[in-house]
């Protein structure tokens, strides 16, 4: 399993588009992707888990994958977070 | 007109024109929700599987309207609407929960969606109440769908449609419709429907509170639009005099489009010039086809307010590059974003009074990539030297300065990366906080044009929120300390060369525009379907005759005399020349 905190660098924060492609980069794997907040643990696979998530610019997250494309996975969904999905 | 009766509402006027046609109240009841337990189990999991399938093809029809109407970028909001129906957790526990506990599919579908609305609902975050709405149009969508009830979609045309608040989705289908009008009992003059409303010219009248209380399905009802008023079952003699409204109006659209090409020149030869706010790129259109003479204000909000985050400098430049080519040699004035306030802000921020907290300009200096993006998007477009930029909420001779010098550095920069731009753009400022108005004189010698923002100006001279009830009546735009708080800042610009301009909605209101033009405004900004009639009434007034009825104003003591001395010019002078158009009223 890997395990890998991450910071909400974009002004606009965790909003209904970037849980959209986080959602959509999630479903390309088998392995189990998780986001832990303030004691929620949110199956990164479901939409409307991750729409339920309040994560604004400077918070962080912690990513859990966990399967036999774990480290595929981390590394495309956390380059995601990094670039701030992409609305740096 | 006819007097006050107690089947008048009124509410905020958010697109003009008028409409008699029967209401059609579109509720967003929940449907009843049986917690019976089935017997048959399969047959509920088929049943929430084609619900889930008609759901998906109801929102992909939004989805492809939404991308014709508003654009594929504000379409988007509706993708991850249509996910949730995928999404592979929800489905799989509410089958799951169905299976297990033999109940209803309606009743597990509500059960389950709403502890994700419920968790929403604990983060005191407004957006977050927000996306709690939108799961509950899902929620409902998939509910009704298992019910087989229709979706509302199926509006019959010609209806006013009355509801408690309009959702992008909803706009969105009605627009198909030929809908009448629109009522809603809550929404501002800045919200999604009001926007749509004004761009298809639908005329509105939103923010009634009880008007699905008040109306029935099927009453015979008037909106109009330009007054804010809603007239529920109306009597043969409000029949009647809408009736002959909407007749000479009809004759006063043909009369006004004669004069697409006619300066807005006094009778005395005074020429203002005559120019459109501004709010959707669709009203390009109209402003161009309206004769207006530029845009006096693009509200860049507008871009991000949904895409829900900062468009990209290459987003930015085609937007304003397209805008500023169609009006092309007209001049375009670009505000740069005004957020915050009663405004989208898009970092969650709470604060106890935003309307004196961070926003505009405030927030931009605090935020200077995002700044100079814009900045630097606007210059790049400004090829054509047909753009000028105006900076909102200045409070501060520092912060013109400050500004200033971000925009030298913009250019500094895309020269070095060989872009070109008009390097003498115009920059001007937003009078509209009291501190920018005593000191006009000194702002004068540091910008190129003022324009007056009346709505925020009075809020802040008056200290009222139009938006609280019960204070809302104080906001008077003819207060004394207004007129004169106007012709200072006006007197002082001149001065200075300073072009100055008005764009609140005070120039929007008829009876006020005389005064306006008395005091000696370069310009008015009014919103692109008042542009006609705007030009109208210019043309019948004489310059001089209402520099005499500034002078009379400016020594008035209560906004009731200012309003007797306008209204008193306005009948005499304005309504005898257009007859046509106001009709007994």
């Amino acid at each position: 399993m890997i395990e890998r905190e991450v910071k909400i660098i974009n002004n606009a924060g965790l909003h209904t588009r970037p849980a959209a492609t986080i959602v959509k980069l999630a479903a390309q794997y088998k392995s189990e992707f998780f986001i832990h907040k303030d004691g929620l643990n949110i199956n990164g696979k479901s939409i409307i888990g991750v729409m339920t998530l309040a994560a604004e610019k400077g918070s962080t997250l912690k990513l859990t994958f966990d399967g036999p494309d774990e480290e595929d996975a981390a590394k495309e969904i956390i380059a995601y977070f990094e670039r701030g999905f992409d609305e740096l | 007109m006819p007097n006050k009766q107690s089947n008048v509402y009124k509410g905020l006027a958010a697109a003009p024109g008028i409409s008699i046609a029967q209401a059609y109240l579109f509720k967003k009841e929940i449907e009843f929700i049986s917690s019976a337990n089935i017997e048959n189990v399969d047959e509920a999991l088929r049943i929430l599987d084609e619900a889930l399938e008609k759901s998906k093809k109801e929102l992909n029809k939004v989805f492809s309207l939404a991308i014709d109407k508003l654009g594929e970028k504000r379409a988007a909001i509706f993708e991850a609407q249509i996910m949730i129906l995928d999404d592979p957790i929800l489905i799989d526990t509410i089958k799951n929960r169905i299976r297990n506990e033999k109940r209803t599919p309606e009743y597990i579908v509500n059960d389950e969606i709403s502890r994700y609305q419920s968790m929403m609902d604990t983060v005191n975050e407004p957006y977050m109440k927000e996306r709690s709405q939108d799961i509950e149009d899902i929620k409902l969508r998939i509910i009704r769908n298992i019910k087989k009830k229709k979706w509302q979609s199926h509006i019959t045309d010609e209806v006013i449609v009355v509801t408690d608040n309009l959702t992008p989705a909803d706009t969105v289908l009605f627009s198909r419709a030929n809908i009448k009008g629109y009522v809603t009992n809550f929404g501002g003059l800045t919200s999604h429907a009001a926007i749509i409303a004004r761009s298809l010219h639908i005329p509105a009248v939103l923010g009634l509170h009880d008007a699905t209380a008040k109306i029935n399905d099927s009453d015979l009802v008037i909106v109009d639009g330009y007054r804010g008023e809603v007239v529920i079952r109306p009597n043969d003699e409000q029949l009647e005099y809408y009736n002959e409204r909407i007749g000479s109006l009809t004759l006063y659209d043909e009369e006004l489009s004669t004069l697409k090409d006619l300066p807005a020149e006094t009778l005395d030869g005074r020429k203002i010039s005559l120019l459109a706010n501004l709010d959707i790129s669709e009203e390009v259109d109209l402003i161009v086809s309206n004769g207006a003479n530029g845009i006096g204000l693009i509200r860049t909000e507008q871009l991000f307010e949904e895409l829900d985050q900062f468009p990209s400098e290459e987003e930015q430049y085609e937007w304003y590059t397209q805008i500023a080519e169609r009006v092309y040699p007209d001049i375009a004035i670009i505000r740069v974003l005004d957020i915050g306030g009663d405004k989208i802000l898009p970092v969650d921020v709470q604060e106890a009074n935003p309307f004196l907290g961070w926003r505009g300009i405030r927030f931009l200096l605090d935020n200077k990539q995002l700044f100079k993006t814009q900045l630097r998007a606007i210059l790049r477009a400004s090829v054509h030297k047909n753009i000028k930029v105006m900076l909102p909420m200045v409070a501060s001779i520092t912060e013109v300065r400050q500004s200033k010098e971000i925009l030298e550095e913009c250019k500094k920069e895309l020269r070095k990366e060989k872009h070109s731009f008009d390097n003498n753009i115009e920059l001007g400022m937003m009078v509209e906080i009291p501190s920018a108005a005593v000191l006009a004189h000194e702002f004068a010698k540091e910008v190129s044009f003022f324009s007056i923002g009346t709505n925020d100006l009075i809020q802040y001279l008056l200290a009222v929120d139009r938006g609280n009830e019960i204070v809302s009546n104080l906001y008077q735009e003819f207060h004394p300390s207004v007129i004169r708080t106007i012709d200072f800042i006006i007197k002082e610009g001149k001065r200075h060369n300073v072009f100055v301009s008005i764009c609140g909605e005070m120039a929007s209101d008829q009876i006020a525009i005389p005064l306006l033009i008395g005091l000696g405004l370069d310009s008015l900004s009014v919103s692109p379907a008042l542009i006609p009639v705007t030009k109208q009434i210019i043309r019948n007034i004489s310059y001089e005759e209402v520099q005499k009825l500034v002078e009379k104003c400016l020594t008035a003591v209560t906004e009731h005399e200012v309003k007797n001395l306008v209204s008193a010019y306005f009948d005499k002078n304005i309504k005898e020349h257009l007859k046509s158009f106001f009709v007994n009223g």
